[in-house]
């Protein structure tokens, strides 16, 4: 099967090659950053965590995102969903795999990685993080693979598989409650000490994770021959933009208890992302062009969304799950890390700017996601043509 | 009818529960017992158990002897092996002073005495009684000992940095850079190596470990030592009524750092 993403067109191998050739740059900025340490992020004492982790707090909920296409085809035998299900797996697996680096990336000393395991620590979420995403990219590489496989085959998928799917549906909502636990449970940490965190995190997961492989399902549509079909990509629009509006309207919640309350140390933060804090004279607003935008593209994504439906167009749909991914990454995969940190437990103002091995390491992450991605999709796609050609 | 009797017996039999649940916890309450409990964390009942560590900062004193605590964050660092990068983006600190208002955040004061606005405050870690640090740790590389000192095992920390996150009082730094490196200038980071404690290595976690070598010796911690003249520190076992520290807690008002985190410091500050 794994034959088949060897053999493609010329602008197969050529996106391969770009892929690579950010994997590499990459990989040379990580051998700085292996020698120098750490210190060559733009991290600091007082802004601990970065990009690295915030990246890996985003893909987690992509990861998620990926059971709005499971749960309706094997929950409630939707069948229109059957041809994308597959995509929806393959997703998962790209996106845990890129968290796991992430969080390799982000080790001061990634040799030990392994001490997770060898000093279990039930009382560290970091330790239940560890469990639930290798479990979840377990489950999505044996579920996946066996089910692609049978199709390869021409046969249904085994009964034994069955178990392995059912447990991959609550495992998904594990894998991004666990995550926010890993904030939602530090005292001092006012932006992420709320209760709504978990269900913050699943919301913009369901929106974030569906949008990308909307745009993908359309890329892939416009190349090959293939076709996730008009019923299946409306009732995605109908997941995307309910879970969109509900992200919102958390984020609302938010701002609400914040503001109504007066109460100072959930307001800073609010006032550091979204307007600007003024601090011992000077304001702090590096953040707020771009959570100021992710609110704005969210919302015109949003209204886009159910416009692109009624006039069926593909390139709108497109355009629009690309603001939503667009706002949500904002959101969670810049705001929401550095909203902890910033100010810090004293009040204090350090901002945040990453460095370009930083970005270069985050690129190169992102790169190989794609490239696991673009192998499975071409498996998967090939295996699906051949069958019903 | 019988329908009666069968929800008669459910309902006689519930009021049984509730009734032996009920007059157990008033006997309780007659006892004193739900008081104890309740105030159990605030260390009511830790008092007879074991050593507990702590440490009171008399902030009038370091007023007084403006050097003082320059001189016990050099004692500390020195022996510690603790590098200076020259830049706040790698600073490590074990003790060090920061303005009042940040140790003791509280935005909403109105009207404190002026004389205590910006005035430095030495600050360590707090080796808190329910350290949020602890918990966070995925490898047991930061750990509460039965004496309360809340230690760290460099050889262990993955540098996850977890721990900095779940720390609301800034106590823990990251080797961002290797510490025993040297900058451009071909100056080492650690000025003098102190042969008798180790050097950390970059990509760990480290802070004040309360002098836990020299206590093992018998000795006062560094800094403490270093004040000891002043009268401006005070170190001993909290639960030991006979203590120094006990004592001094007895007769004088002390705060703590954010109280209402309820991580319980066992460091306190003489105002």
């Amino acid at each position: 099967m794994i034959e088949k993403a060897f053999q493609g067109s010329k602008g197969y191998w050529t996106w391969i090659a770009c892929l690579l050739a950010v994997i590499a740059i990459g990989g040379m900025f990580y051998v700085q950053q292996w020698n120098y340490g750490l210190g060559i992020t733009g991290m600091s004492r007082d802004v601990s965590w970065g990009l690295y982790i915030s990246q890996f707090t985003f893909l987690v909920g992509v990861a998620a995102g990926g059971l709005m296409l499971v749960l309706p085809y094997y929950l409630h035998n939707y069948k229109e969903f059957g041809r994308i299900t597959i995509l929806g797996e393959f997703m998962a697996i790209a996106a845990v795999v890129m968290c796991l680096m992430f969080i390799i990336a982000d080790l001061g000393q990634p040799m030990r990685a392994l001490n997770v395991l060898l000093h279990p620590t039930p009382q560290s979420m970091l330790f239940w993080d560890m469990v639930v995403l290798n479990g979840y990219l377990a489950l999505n590489l044996i579920c996946g693979w066996a089910i692609l496989h049978s199709e390869y085959k021409g046969v249904k998928y085994s009964n034994w598989v069955k178990p392995f799917i059912y447990l991959s549906i609550p495992w998904a909502i594990s894998i991004h409650t666990v995550t926010a636990f890993l904030y939602a449970g530090l005292p001092g940490r006012d932006y992420w000490l709320t209760a709504i965190l978990a269900p913050r995190f699943l919301a913009s997961a369901f929106a974030a994770g569906p949008a990308l492989l909307l745009i993908i399902a359309l890329i892939i549509e416009r190349n090959t021959l293939f076709r996730v079909g008009q019923v299946a990509k409306d009732k995605l629009v109908t997941i995307i933009s309910y879970a969109a509006i509900i992200n919102f309207f958390f984020l609302a919640c938010e701002f609400f208890s914040a503001y109504y309350s007066q109460y100072p140390s959930k307001m800073y933060t609010k006032d550091y992302l979204f307007f600007g804090l003024e601090k011992d004279g000077s304001i702090f607003n590096n953040l707020v062009p771009y959570m100021q935008a992710s609110v704005v593209i969210g919302l015109i994504g949003i209204a886009m969304i159910f416009y692109a439906r009624s006039k069926k167009s593909d390139l709108l749909l497109g355009i629009s799950c690309g603001l939503i991914f667009l706002s949500l990454w904002i959101d969670k995969g810049l705001g929401m890390v550095l909203g902890g940190f910033v100010p810090n437990p004293m009040g204090q103002v350090t901002q945040y700017y990453p460095t370009i091995p930083e970005l270069g390491i985050t690129a190169a992450v992102w790169a190989t996601g794609f490239l696991i991605l673009t192998i499975l999709y071409k498996v998967a796609i090939s295996v699906k043509l051949e069958k019903e050609l | 009818m019988k329908k009666d009797r069968r929800d008669f017996l459910k309902l006689a039999g519930c009021a049984a529960v509730a009734g032996v649940g009920s007059s157990t916890a008033f006997h309780s309450l007659l006892r004193g017992e739900a008081e104890a409990a309740g105030l159990r964390r605030a260390g009511t009942k830790k008092e007879k158990t074991g050593v507990r560590l702590g440490m009171v900062i008399d902030i009038q004193k370091f007023l007084d002897d403006q050097d003082l605590a320059r001189r016990c964050i050099r004692v500390c660092h020195q022996i510690h092996n603790v590098p200076e990068f020259g830049n706040p983006k790698d600073e490590i600190k074990w003790l060090w002073t920061d303005r009042f208002e940040h140790v003791f955040v509280k935005d909403t004061h109105y009207r404190q005495a002026q004389h205590l606005q910006g005035m430095p405050v030495l600050t360590l870690c707090n080796h808190c009684d329910n350290p949020p640090c602890v918990r966070a740790c995925p490898t047991k590389a930061t750990f509460k000992k039965a004496d309360g000192i809340v230690g760290m095992d460099y050889h262990r920390c993955i540098g996850c940095r977890f721990c900095m996150a779940a720390c609301p009082y800034g106590a823990r730094s990251f080797n961002w850079r290797d510490p025993r490196g040297m900058d451009e200038h071909g100056r080492s980071f650690i000025r003098e190596l102190n042969p008798d404690y180790p050097a950390r290595t970059m990509g760990v976690v480290e802070k004040c470990n309360f002098c836990s070598k020299r206590l093992a010796q018998g000795k006062l911690p560094a800094c403490v030592e270093e004040a000891a003249g002043a009268e401006a520190m005070f170190f001993g076992d909290l639960n030991d009524p006979n203590s120094e520290v006990s004592r001094v807690l007895r007769e004088k008002f002390t705060i703590q750092r954010r109280p209402s985190l309820g991580t319980y410091p066992s460091v306190f500050y003489i105002i």
